[in-house]
């Protein structure tokens, strides 16, 4: 393996501690940082929505960030954070025991119903 | 009185450029991808302040002014931002602490200029006291995180706090064409704003140090000629060149 050094330099700075670092941005640098989702709610939206994740050192910082990555184009007006290790998901092996059995009770759907001309929004 | 108002559009802009120019320089080199995106969020939101003042810079001016002519084709000692913007970035303390110090000074700033009589800059200041708003909230919690953070991050504070301390003093020095906004006036609640800060940061605020003056009348530090080599470039070997 070839070991790779490249410097930049910038406006002529001596480079000790120039712009960008060098070293310190390593992947166990950035895994120190936990993981957070991100939920936004749009201007319309009712709820709110997972938009995606990323590393910040506490709540207030992943909001910040939250606000930096996902709403730079007008996506939200309300933002959640938490923690990803807060979250406990489904396991997709028992995808089968724990949604299968609802694919043929179709009687589960309210369509057997005749709704009177009287009752909105259904 | 129009050249005084002209110079004074010009200082606004020039600082708000060189600054955002600066910080661009982060974009793909930040200590992590989302603090990457947020300094070069606020890099933007600065060259759109500056933008905007080099309008109406350029409409004041008239004749072939343009912002693109105003940004582009004025020689270092025509610009007139302060020497705090030019600064090199140093480590991420150093350029979170520049962006700090600045950020506070441009809010106290913006909060006089949206009710001074000029519509212009008043509206240009109305405009981007939010954006300023949410750079102080930012760059004052990283300066108390990293102050109050590790030894190796205070130490780092300390350092730039070393650097870039010795130009905080232009800001609320007026020059001649300085006569909007009293400046001289944000200095104590600068400096308060600052203190509260720096004290939960445990960070020392500075006393009786000597102050770097000139940025306003176009004396600059070694810094801006370099930034100007790289921001006009394109201009100067391909005149008029476009996209």
């Amino acid at each position: 393996m070839k070991n790779l050094f490249i410097q930049k330099f910038y406006y002529g700075d001596i480079p000790e501690e120039k712009a960008g670092g060098s070293g310190y941005q390593t992947k166990e640098d950035a895994a120190n940082w936990p993981l957070w989702e991100v939920f936004i709610r749009s201007k319309q939206g009712l709820d709110h929505k997972h938009a995606g994740s990323l590393h910040a050192a506490d709540a207030q910082m992943a909001i910040e960030n939250a606000r930096d990555v996902y709403t730079r184009r007008m996506e939200g007006v309300s933002i959640w954070v938490v923690e990803s290790k807060y979250i406990t998901a489904s396991n997709p092996e028992e995808a089968g025991e724990l949604y299968e059995p609802a694919v043929d009770k179709v009687y589960r759907h309210p369509t057997f119903y005749d709704l009177p001309d009287e009752v909105n929004h259904m | 009185m129009k050249e005084a108002l002209i110079n004074y559009t010009l200082h606004l802009a020039d600082t708000t450029l060189i600054l955002a120019q600066r910080n661009s320089e982060w974009c793909g080199h930040g200590p992590i991808l989302e603090q990457d995106i947020a300094i070069t969020n606020i890099s933007l939101d600065l060259l759109g302040q500056s933008r905007n003042f080099y309008q109406y810079a350029a409409t004041l001016i008239g004749g072939d002014a343009t912002e693109d002519s105003l940004a582009y084709l004025r020689k270092e000692r025509e610009f007139k931002n302060l020497l705090l913007a030019e600064q090199p970035n140093g480590n991420w303390g150093q350029t979170i602490l520049r962006q700090y110090l600045y950020s506070q000074f441009q809010y106290l700033l913006f909060e006089k200029l949206q009710q001074c009589n000029n519509e212009q800059l008043a509206a240009i200041a109305a405009k981007s006291i939010k954006e300023t708003t949410y750079h102080v909230r930012w760059s004052s919690e990283w300066v108390i995180r990293l102050g109050d953070g590790t030894e190796e991050s205070h130490t780092r504070m300390l350092k730039a706090i070393d650097e870039l301390w010795r130009y905080t003093g232009e800001m609320f020095v007026p020059a001649v064409y300085e006569t909007i906004v009293d400046v001289s006036a944000l200095k104590n609640v600068w400096l308060q704003k600052v203190n509260i800060i720096f004290t939960e940061a445990t960070l020392p605020v500075p006393e009786k140090a000597f102050m770097q003056t000139g940025g306003k009348e176009g004396k600059h530090t070694e810094q801006l000629g370099y930034i100007l080599t790289e921001l006009q470039y394109m201009q100067r070997a391909y005149p008029g060149a476009q996209w």
